[in-house]
């Protein structure tokens, strides 16, 4: 047994870590290993990868290409291979995956059982939609295929089913041909959320990334920086090796409180207000400037921080936002890190898949225990009035009120449960 | 690749895969994995050539056949030698046969592989034999001596063949890593010990490789703390607990 975090380090609990090491012998891995959930990259904020007091099945070592075809952009890998991994060896050879979402350093099998989304959602999905068949091996031995065309039901149960399927060994993905690894991008202000969302409106067609800051310390009469970005003509150059930087130790205090958090937004707002508006850049620091920074969760402090993302449909989202903001702001426990985006129209594959048309806004919060929980519930509330759902990848503390509202499809789940797969998620949301 | 199952011998073909074309043998006892990590090379490198092999890794004259094939018609530019077995103490002092097998297989059979390639490269007179050994050759302890002893041995002789090329093309590089998260080290890791990343010792091995650096130890502060290991005097070092 060994504390294990999650990515925001919230708990340490002692897990028994089973560090799966061969794709052959998985099966005989597997058997008898039950109640467990498989682990990737840790990269969920909550306990969608934990299972206190029991088993993780750790992917980390199944990190093996099987097969790449340059004809078609097919490659079959296992669970293990994290997305940066696939970017290094491909993106030279013309091929990217078609979507990556906030961070490089997760592993394919959690991008299938989160079903993840990138900047880019509005054009291509989510993970789920590239991904052709998958192969799960079960606790009981059975090792079953599955994809859109093959037991399409089990496959919709696996994308998105945060592990509780069986744990996913093998998945054939389909890549997409790119010219290169840079990206025409531009930054954009604005001075409220109408001004956003005509933003998103008008962006939504003409380029292929779009996501948003927001600083939410203001309230409703919010402001934000817009940027968007679009595969560059000119391709030429080789990008610079990223800047590698990395938090070494936890602070004892979060530096942020009431008095920063609208300090360092302002500081953002106005710093980005005035850059350069056109700029070519590495798709890696556009992407995924955190990446850059390692054990940046470290920053909130030695209590950990939340994560809350949602997603409220269209037509009464903006309404339910600028509630969200107001009492954010009125809690004076902002965040810093406020994400804002647009998701298209293309219907997720997955029962408990989180993007839904709509608007998604995600915050961090530093854990001030009850302080927070209380904000919480009044942002469920409002979520929940206007029909939304919180990300599971996020989350760490919904009630199951909450979940059940937001997930109609998660009955359908159960009847495809490996029973032998259990996470301190799936027993807090489901009951076991 | 001498060992190509080895952890680290398999991040560092990833890392020369990626550079472009490169042609590749892997050698190992399991061929069954072999074939797995082959498959897995030629899917990230478009522009490798690679090929798997086995043999006696405890058999002198099937080495020295095995390595005068491959480098009869052209020279081998770099010999990777990384086979290993983590043999735990105890089972090496209950049983002496498992002794002998550790000693055999972490230390005489790499020494015969070396001066297999060592000949070869010393025709053409230029090449670069890479041995990988270990912290723990540097001084012999309680916990591992079985193993250390037989790391131990390839130091020694590794310094040996320095000694033989200096001043010619021929460079041998002794990597010598400190616990390494791997399959190997699995039981280190749930006892919760921190291990370098496999990752980071193949780059410091690719690294050390191109440079020709005799001793390279990786993660570069083992140098320090087996610095400080090898001139603990006996009196304190047999009451330590290491």
């Amino acid at each position: 047994m060994r504390p294990v975090s999650s990515w925001g380090r919230l708990s340490a609990e002692p897990h028994l870590v089973a560090e799966l090491s061969d794709i052959a012998t998985l099966v005989s891995e597997l058997s008898g290993k039950g109640p467990a959930i498989p682990l990737g990259m840790g990269r969920s904020y909550g306990d969608a990868c934990l299972n206190p007091g029991g088993t993780l099945l750790s992917t980390a070592r199944l990190d093996r290409f099987h097969s790449f075809d340059p004809e078609t952009g097919r490659l079959v890998c296992e669970a293990g291979v994290q997305l940066r991994d696939i970017q290094r060896f491909l993106l030279p050879r013309g091929w990217s995956l078609p979507l990556i979402p906030g961070t490089q350093i997760v592993s394919v099998g959690g991008a299938i059982a989160n079903d993840v989304h990138g900047k880019n959602h509005h054009r291509v999905g989510s993970f789920g939609h590239h991904v052709r068949t998958l192969t799960l091996v079960r606790t009981d031995g059975q090792v079953v295929d599955c994809g859109p065309g093959v037991r399409p039901d089990l496959f919709a149960a696996t994308v998105g089913g945060i592990g509780l399927t069986g744990l996913i060994a093998t998945a054939e993905l389909q890549l997409q041909p790119v010219a290169g690894p840079w990206l025409d991008t531009e930054i954009l202000s604005y001075r409220s959320l109408e001004e956003f969302l005509t933003l998103a409106d008008d962006s939504e067609s003409l380029w292929e990334h779009t996501v948003s800051w927001i600083d939410c310390t203001v309230g409703s009469r919010s402001r934000g920086i817009f940027l968007r970005a679009n595969p560059a003509v000119d391709q030429s150059g080789k990008p610079p090796l990223p800047r590698r930087l990395a938090v070494p130790v936890t602070p004892p205090l979060s530096p942020f409180n009431r008095l920063t958090l609208p300090v360092f937004n302002s500081i953002y707002y106005h710093l980005n207000r005035h850059r350069s508006r056109a700029r070519r850049r590495p798709f890696d620091t556009f992407l995924f400037p955190l990446d850059d920074i390692q054990d940046w969760n470290r920053l909130y402090g030695p209590r950990g921080f939340f994560q809350y993302q949602l997603v409220v449909p269209r037509d009464v989202g903006p309404a339910a936002l600028r509630d969200i903001l107001d009492i954010i702001a009125r809690s004076g426990q902002g965040s810093f890190l406020a994400v804002i985006k647009t998701f298209g129209e293309r219907a997720s594959a997955g029962l408990l898949s989180f993007p839904t048309p709509g608007i998604t806004l995600s915050l961090d919060f530093p854990n001030r225990g009850q302080n927070t929980e209380r904000l919480f519930v009044e942002l469920d509330a409002v979520v929940r009035s206007a029909g939304g759902r919180l990300y599971l990848a996020k989350d760490a503390r919904m009630p199951r009120e909450v979940f059940e509202a937001g997930y109609p499809r998660a009955p359908e789940l159960a009847k495809f449960r490996d029973p032998g797969m259990s996470s301190g998620m799936s027993r807090r949301l489901m009951g076991q | 690749m001498i060992g190509a199952t080895s952890a680290i011998a398999e991040h560092c073909c990833r890392l020369w895969v990626q550079r472009g074309s490169v042609e590749l043998i892997l050698v190992a006892r399991n061929v069954e994995l072999a074939g797995r990590i082959a498959a897995d090379l030629r899917a990230r490198g478009g522009q490798a050539e690679i090929s798997v092999e086995t043999l006696d890794f405890l058999s002198a004259p099937a080495i020295a056949a095995a390595v005068a094939r491959w480098t009869a018609e052209d020279p081998v530019d770099l010999a990777l030698i990384a086979h290993g077995v983590l043999s735990p103490q105890q089972p090496c002092q209950d049983d002496i046969e498992q002794a002998r097998y550790s000693i055999e297989v972490n230390g005489v059979s790499p020494v015969l592989f070396a001066e297999a390639f060592a000949g070869a490269m010393s025709r053409v007179g230029r090449g670069t034999i890479g041995m990988i050994g270990s912290v723990a050759g540097d001084r012999g302890r309680r916990a591992n001596y079985v193993y250390g002893a037989s790391k131990a041995l390839m130091d020694r002789y590794a310094q040996g063949l320095q000694h033989r090329f200096a001043g010619t093309g021929v460079k041998i590089v002794l990597i010598k890593p400190g616990p390494t998260d791997t399959p190997m080290t699995a039981q280190y890791k749930a006892q919760g010990r921190r291990l370098a990343s496999v990752e980071s010792v193949a780059q410091g091995t690719v690294d050390a490789l191109e440079r020709g650096t005799p001793v390279a130890y990786l993660p570069r502060k083992w140098q320090l703390i087996m610095f400080v290991v090898r001139a603990l005097p006996d009196f304190i070092f047999n009451r330590l607990n290491i």
